[in-house]
């Protein structure tokens, strides 16, 4: 495979891992006590005004 | 005073949110598309115009629609109709956001049909029953015969016909499992299948790519089909026609062209099922990391998982002239006709043929189920209905749209035109609306400040900029190529009548269902205090900044 090809293969496969593990590294470096977004059965109540 | 009732759906986890988003967003047109036309469109080179069209097209469309999504979700509304309704404040955007509804519904009646594909073939692998006889010379001609028999693309009708050989009974599993999966609700059902459905994906993916990279150079006579050839048959710089430059195809508006869409319908922007999934996220919780882990989760299975394992290996085992048919022959011939020959020159190709078709089933059912959402949470809010009711509405509807699709097989015609209308055109209309929508109608500026909100990563100063007129133009560009292609033969095929008239007549028919229903909700939520139009500004949350 020419250099070109190694350049292309390389640069592209690496930013995509490169930028897939920082988002994660991110997103899992958080406190796990902010983590939880919603319980699923959380009961809507309605009672205001929207 | 709003009175409901109901139990308020919401993700179980931040991850869960990401991963479902992302197993939206990964498809077929992962592992199956995007090396085919990176083949075809220059190679390396191709993956200029992709990098281009994903920083400018493919994120920032993305952002605004989570950033749309979440807003929405602070009113308790969770569909396109109502969310546009209430961020335009107009009613016709609410029926403009109809489209964030017909399209994943259409693209469901086809979409399940091509799951069940992956099903049937990867049952075929487990049992040993996929047979391409022993005269290597025959394989290709057979997998063609078996995916005709398979399909039924030699008759309207076939599939009925093939009893339970046939892909019938795949079909029935496939269905049933998409319903049984969106009963469950939000994070019982969508969640935990991306949680373990993502990972699994991957595992199996590594697998195949690891049996690929390490076939050496199978045949002798051939000592060329060897590894490093196949990845720089799909790799290296190559001019898409003879006597060119490597980089000619970068002056080739068709593979801009090209690299654009498959960053849109990649990324699953344009479908209105971010905003659906996004609407569900709490007012203190981050969209901006979010919306990029899950853009680059996409990416991570398209470009290296996709752009290693199938290519190369057809190159390997097949040849230049082979891999090169395979991959303009589109994702079904590359996945369904060329594959299975190249699964039986592999050792162990059973095994692996296995994995690969369970892997496409797995990426097939997080996207399917995807799809179903916004028009469950549409009949929920819009009719006032519980889950199973709202579930069994649309079992019906989707059912019948794909009696019409698995029933009309002959040439993949009712397939082939509904992907046309719903699956490519009405997603850049729609698109191309949301753009205007949030950066010109709600404000781009203000987008930016209520995305901050619970952010943990702050939208680069520019993006206000590439969304106000770098997306909006490069879209039109793009859709304007596209239609002017493509467009009159299918507006042709029209005239025709037949079954391409009666797909139109079935979107058409849906549309005008769904605005009616927009339209008697619109009224129940200007009944409620809920409905902005005619308001001059929206409301405002004191924690948005710059």
């Amino acid at each position: 495979m020419s250099s070109g090809g190694w350049i292309f293969m390389l640069g592209s496969c690496g930013f995509v891992v490169w930028l897939t593990a920082y988002c994660f590294y991110r997103v899992l470096a958080r406190p796990r006590t902010a983590e939880h977004l919603q319980a699923p059965s959380t009961i809507e109540t309605g009672d205001e005004d929207t | 005073m709003v009175k409901a009732n109901r139990a308020r759906e919401g993700w179980g986890s931040r991850l869960g949110v990401i991963l479902a988003v992302a197993g939206s967003a990964v498809g077929l047109g992962n592992f199956l598309r995007f090396p085919g036309l990176a083949a075809k469109d220059g190679g390396g080179a191709f993956m200029i115009p992709y990098f281009c069209a994903f920083l400018l097209l493919g994120i920032p469309i993305c952002w605004a629609e989570w950033t749309m999504g979440k807003y929405g979700g602070m009113f308790g509304f969770h569909s396109s109709p109502a969310i546009f309704g209430l961020l335009g404040r107009r009613p016709i955007w609410r029926f403009l956001g109809v489209l964030g509804l017909v399209i994943p519904i259409v693209i469901y009646m086809y979409y399940v049909f091509i799951e069940a594909w992956c099903l049937g073939y990867a049952w075929r692998y487990l049992t040993g029953s996929m047979d391409l006889g022993a005269a290597s010379t025959e394989w290709a001609s057979r997998s063609q015969e078996f995916y005709d028999g398979f399909t039924g693309t030699r008759e309207d009708g076939a599939i009925f016909t093939g009893g339970l050989g046939g892909c019938l009974p795949f079909l029935l599993v496939t269905f049933a499992a998409n319903f049984y999966l969106i009963h469950r609700g939000l994070s019982r059902g969508i969640e935990r299948l991306c949680m373990w459905a993502m990972p699994t994906m991957a595992a199996c993916a590594v697998i195949v790519l690891v049996r690929v990279l390490t076939l050496g150079t199978p045949d002798p006579a051939h000592p060329d089909q060897n590894v490093l050839g196949g990845l720089a048959f799909l790799w290296e710089p190559k001019p898409i026609k003879e006597g060119a430059s490597a980089f000619s195809a970068l002056a080739d508006p068709q593979v801009w062209m090209d690299a654009a869409g498959q960053i849109f319908f990649s990324l699953g922007v344009g479908f209105g099922i971010i905003i659906n999934y996004s609407s569900y996220v709490k007012r203190k919780n981050d969209i901006v990391l979010s919306g990029l882990t899950a853009s680059a989760t996409n990416e991570l299975y398209e470009v290296c998982f996709g752009g290693l394992i199938t290519i190369p290996a057809a190159f390997v085992l097949l040849g230049a002239a082979d891999a090169f048919a395979g991959a303009t022959e589109g994702t079904f011939g590359l996945g369904f006709k060329t594959l299975p020959v190249v699964f039986n020159h592999m050792p162990w190709g059973g095994f692996f043929g296995f994995v690969w078709f369970f892997m496409l089933f797995l990426a097939a059912i997080t996207s399917s189920i995807s799809m179903l959402q916004p028009a469950i949470a549409f009949l929920e809010e819009c009719l006032d209905i519980g889950r199973r009711a709202s579930v069994a509405l649309l079992g019906m509807i989707t059912g019948l749209g794909t009696l019409f699709v698995v029933y009309f097989t002959k040439d993949s015609a009712a397939l082939d035109t509904l992907d046309f209308w719903a699956g490519t055109a009405l997603i850049f209309v729609f698109a191309t609306i949301q753009v205007i929508l949030y950066a010109w109608v709600f404000g781009a500026g203000k987008g930016r400040k209520f995305a901050h909100i619970g952010a943990e990563m702050h939208l680069p100063r520019f993006y206000n900029f590439v969304i106000k007129y770098v997306s909006p133009a490069y879209l039109l560009v793009i859709f304007g190529l596209w239609a002017n292609q493509k467009l009159p033969g299918y507006v042709r095929s029209l005239g025709s009548g037949g079954v391409p008239l009666v797909s139109v007549i079935v979107i058409l028919i849906l549309g005008v269902f769904l605005a009616l229903l927009t339209h008697r909700a619109g009224r129940r939520w200007s009944a409620e205090s809920r409905d902005t139009s005619g308001k001059d500004e929206l409301p405002v949350f004191p924690e948005a900044r710059e």
